[in-house]
């Protein structure tokens, strides 16, 4: 009795949470994205597809485009530097592989916020970079990093990398090491073992890693914002700059709705591939 | 065997860290023989069985095949192959594709692929399961399939590590069954590892016991079985009775020997001296128990009283406690001519054996 009633409290306070604070807030946005724009309340109350036929303009869609370049090349360059890393930190001793795990959560107790700020530190003419370049005269004038397409890469993967490391770290960690000695015993070489045994059964691990670098990535608006100054605008930046700058609610939400769909559309991928990785079997085996 | 062994291992150590895995071991194993490690966990056959995989370097010593030293080689050049303990089937492959594995590594004829796959298959009967994935088929079937993904490149030699340890009884003894089929329609070597000793016996032309990394003894299964050379083997391989003697007389080839003050004539294969300490050992199926009441000869016999009476529909098996102190294992085959000879719990009965069935160690 105790029991059910102290379950039915924690599932309805956290039901609750998400209706007051993702639902109805997201049921607002939708509504929004279908009303004409009002210069003194926002929104008024009138149905138009004016938002959406706003983002039709080349503008949004090269917005749209741009962020996708960014994520993919975000997602690659991030799956490029786990998948080594993860592997390298299954086979380590475990003292030492407790202590690189732990050493790459610990920036994620601080605000991503404050980590992106201390990259600009980093990265300014007159930086911590630049600065000591120029005491060792390696450089004669401070290189311009701030405001660069790579700045915004290395901000993007600095902060997304943990997401990639540890669903491959997992399912590497899972993996069944006496399979690789079948295939060489058949007679495989290392790089059939890689293409044929290793990167397949892994690949539940990829996928997901992917999946939560490439999703924050669209719309992760700050790293850009900071690290790319007004260059390089995203979905992300286009949605705030809608609600914040120009004013413009119903085309603000209409983005949002947008990239709402897009992750839809990649999370139902996810969902295919993860569950086909599933009906694939590995747990069925003794 | 007078043919030259077609794997040869010299003198062959591997230590894990501090602890000797196998320990300076020699083995011949000849062409077309099933051979088999028999062991307690921890013996070192799996380690042999790694190290002429190629899965393991050697610490010292020498493994030949056809000639040819192997140190070195790895698993991917040996023309051996290896079926899993627990079969190590590929999960994310059908049937088909884990035994076209290996051809499609030194191969690319899709077609000839095709039909030696099939070949495999109907050899392991498992024709019309290609498509199917590893985890949809039962532990039987599963061992078929790593045994067909081997068998299809025609090692000279085929390793199996426990292959039958995680099927239930009744399918382990059908794999039994199979696997000497596929031996003998191969022709090809293989060597078994195992540490349960019926199916050691009942599958080999030869069983080498380990123990600790050496090998114990080596023969055929009748040689293990009924001449052990040691306590080791005579205890891991099957139930055996152990009675402490002492030689009292030698005469030629035999001896007598005092067990409880009754005098036994023995065979005296080992040479043992006047006073030496003996243990003469004998099978429960090797032991003849007499009734008091039928017991009219004189001949050296040894008195106990039943304690229990297991009735096994072919054989009774008695456990046997001697006024000497020891408690022994007896099985009983029911004949024609004792129908009769019905036993009892606490019946008081005679215990001796035919002259030569015993081993003197």
């Amino acid at each position: 009795m105790i029991k059910s009633r102290f379950r039915n409290f924690s599932i309805g306070s956290t039901m609750l949470w998400i209706i007051v604070f993702v639902v109805v807030p997201y049921v607002f946005v939708m509504l929004f994205s279908f009303l004409e724009r009002d210069p003194v309340s926002a929104v008024a109350w009138k149905f138009t597809l004016d938002g959406y036929r706003e983002l039709l303009s080349p503008v949004f869609l090269k917005v749209c485009w741009y962020s996708l370049l960014l994520a993919l090349g975000t997602t690659a360059i991030s799956l490029l530097a786990a998948y080594p890393f993860a592997f390298i930190l299954v086979r380590l001793p475990d003292a030492l592989r407790r202590m690189l795990l732990l050493l790459m959560i610990i920036p994620f107790w601080t605000s991503s916020l404050i980590r992106t700020y201390a990259l600009v530190i980093l990265f300014k003419a007159n930086g911590i970079i630049n600065t000591f370049l120029l005491w060792t005269g390696i450089i004669h004038e401070p290189l311009s990093m701030l405001y660069t397409q790579t700045a915004v890469f290395v901000g993007l993967v600095y902060t997304l990398l943990p997401f990639m490391v540890l669903p491959i770290y997992t399912s590497i960690q899972k993996l069944d090491w006496r399979l690789i000695d079948a295939a060489r015993d058949l007679g495989a070489t290392s790089r059939h073992i890689f293409f044929r045994i290793i990167l397949p059964l892994t690949m539940p691990g990829i996928v997901a890693g992917s999946t939560m670098v490439f999703l924050p990535a669209l719309g992760l608006f700050y790293i850009p914002d900071f690290l790319g100054g007004a260059r390089s605008m995203l979905i992300g930046n286009y949605i705030k700059n809608q609600f914040l700058t120009t004013g413009n609610w119903p085309v603000g939400s209409a983005a949002s709705v947008i990239l709402t769909l897009i992750m839809c559309l990649f999370l139902y991928v996810y969902f295919l591939s993860s569950r086909k990785a599933h009906t694939g079997g590995m747990g069925d085996m003794a | 065997m007078e043919k030259p062994p077609i794997v040869c291992l010299q003198g062959v150590t591997k230590r894990f860290d501090d602890v000797k895995a196998v320990d300076s071991l020699s083995l011949d194993i000849y062409q077309g023989e099933f051979l088999t490690l028999l062991g307690p966990s921890g013996c070192g056959k799996t380690t042999v069985l790694r190290l002429i995989a190629g899965f393991e370097t050697l610490t010292s010593g020498e493994i030949f095949m056809n000639g040819s030293r192997l140190n070195g080689t790895p698993p991917n050049k040996r023309n051996v192959n290896t079926v899993f303990q627990s079969y190590a089937l590929f999960p994310h492959m059908s049937v088909f594709e884990n035994i076209a594995f290996g051809l499609r590594m030194k191969q690319h004829d899709t077609k000839a692929i095709r039909g030696q796959v099939m070949d495999a298959l109907d050899i392991v009967k498992m024709a019309g399961l290609e498509q199917r994935m590893p985890h949809q088929l039962s532990g039987g079937q599963q061992q078929r399939v790593a045994m067909a993904r081997a068998i299809v490149n025609k090692p000279q030699v085929l390793l199996l590590d426990e292959p039958l340890s995680a099927l239930d009884y009744r399918l382990r003894q059908e794999m039994e069954i199979e696997l000497k089929r596929v031996h003998r329609q191969l022709g090809i070597t293989f060597v078994f590892v195992t540490h349960d000793q019926e199916e050691a016996i009942s599958m080999s032309d030869r069983i080498a016991v380990m123990n600790e990394g050496r090998i114990e003894q080596i023969g055929t299964p009748i040689q293990i079985y009924e001449e052990p050379e040691n306590m080791f083997v005579a205890k891991f391989v099957g139930e055996i009775n152990v009675f402490e003697g002492r030689v009292r007389e030698v005469n030629n080839g035999s001896a007598v020997v005092d067990i409880h003050g009754e005098a036994f004539p023995v065979q005296n294969r080992k040479k043992f001296g006047v006073g030496s300490g003996v243990k003469v050992l004998l099978r429960p199926e090797d032991i003849q128990v007499t009734v008091e009441d039928e017991w009219a000869n004189g001949e050296p016999s040894l008195v106990g009283r039943v304690e229990e009476v297991i009735y096994k529909g072919k054989t009774v098996d008695l456990i046997v406690k001697l006024h000497g102190g020891e408690t022994i294992f007896v099985t009983q085959f029911f004949n024609e001519d004792q129908e009769n000879v019905i036993y009892r719990e606490g019946q008081r009965v005679h215990i001796n054996w035919l002259y030569g069935w015993e081993v003197v160690l």
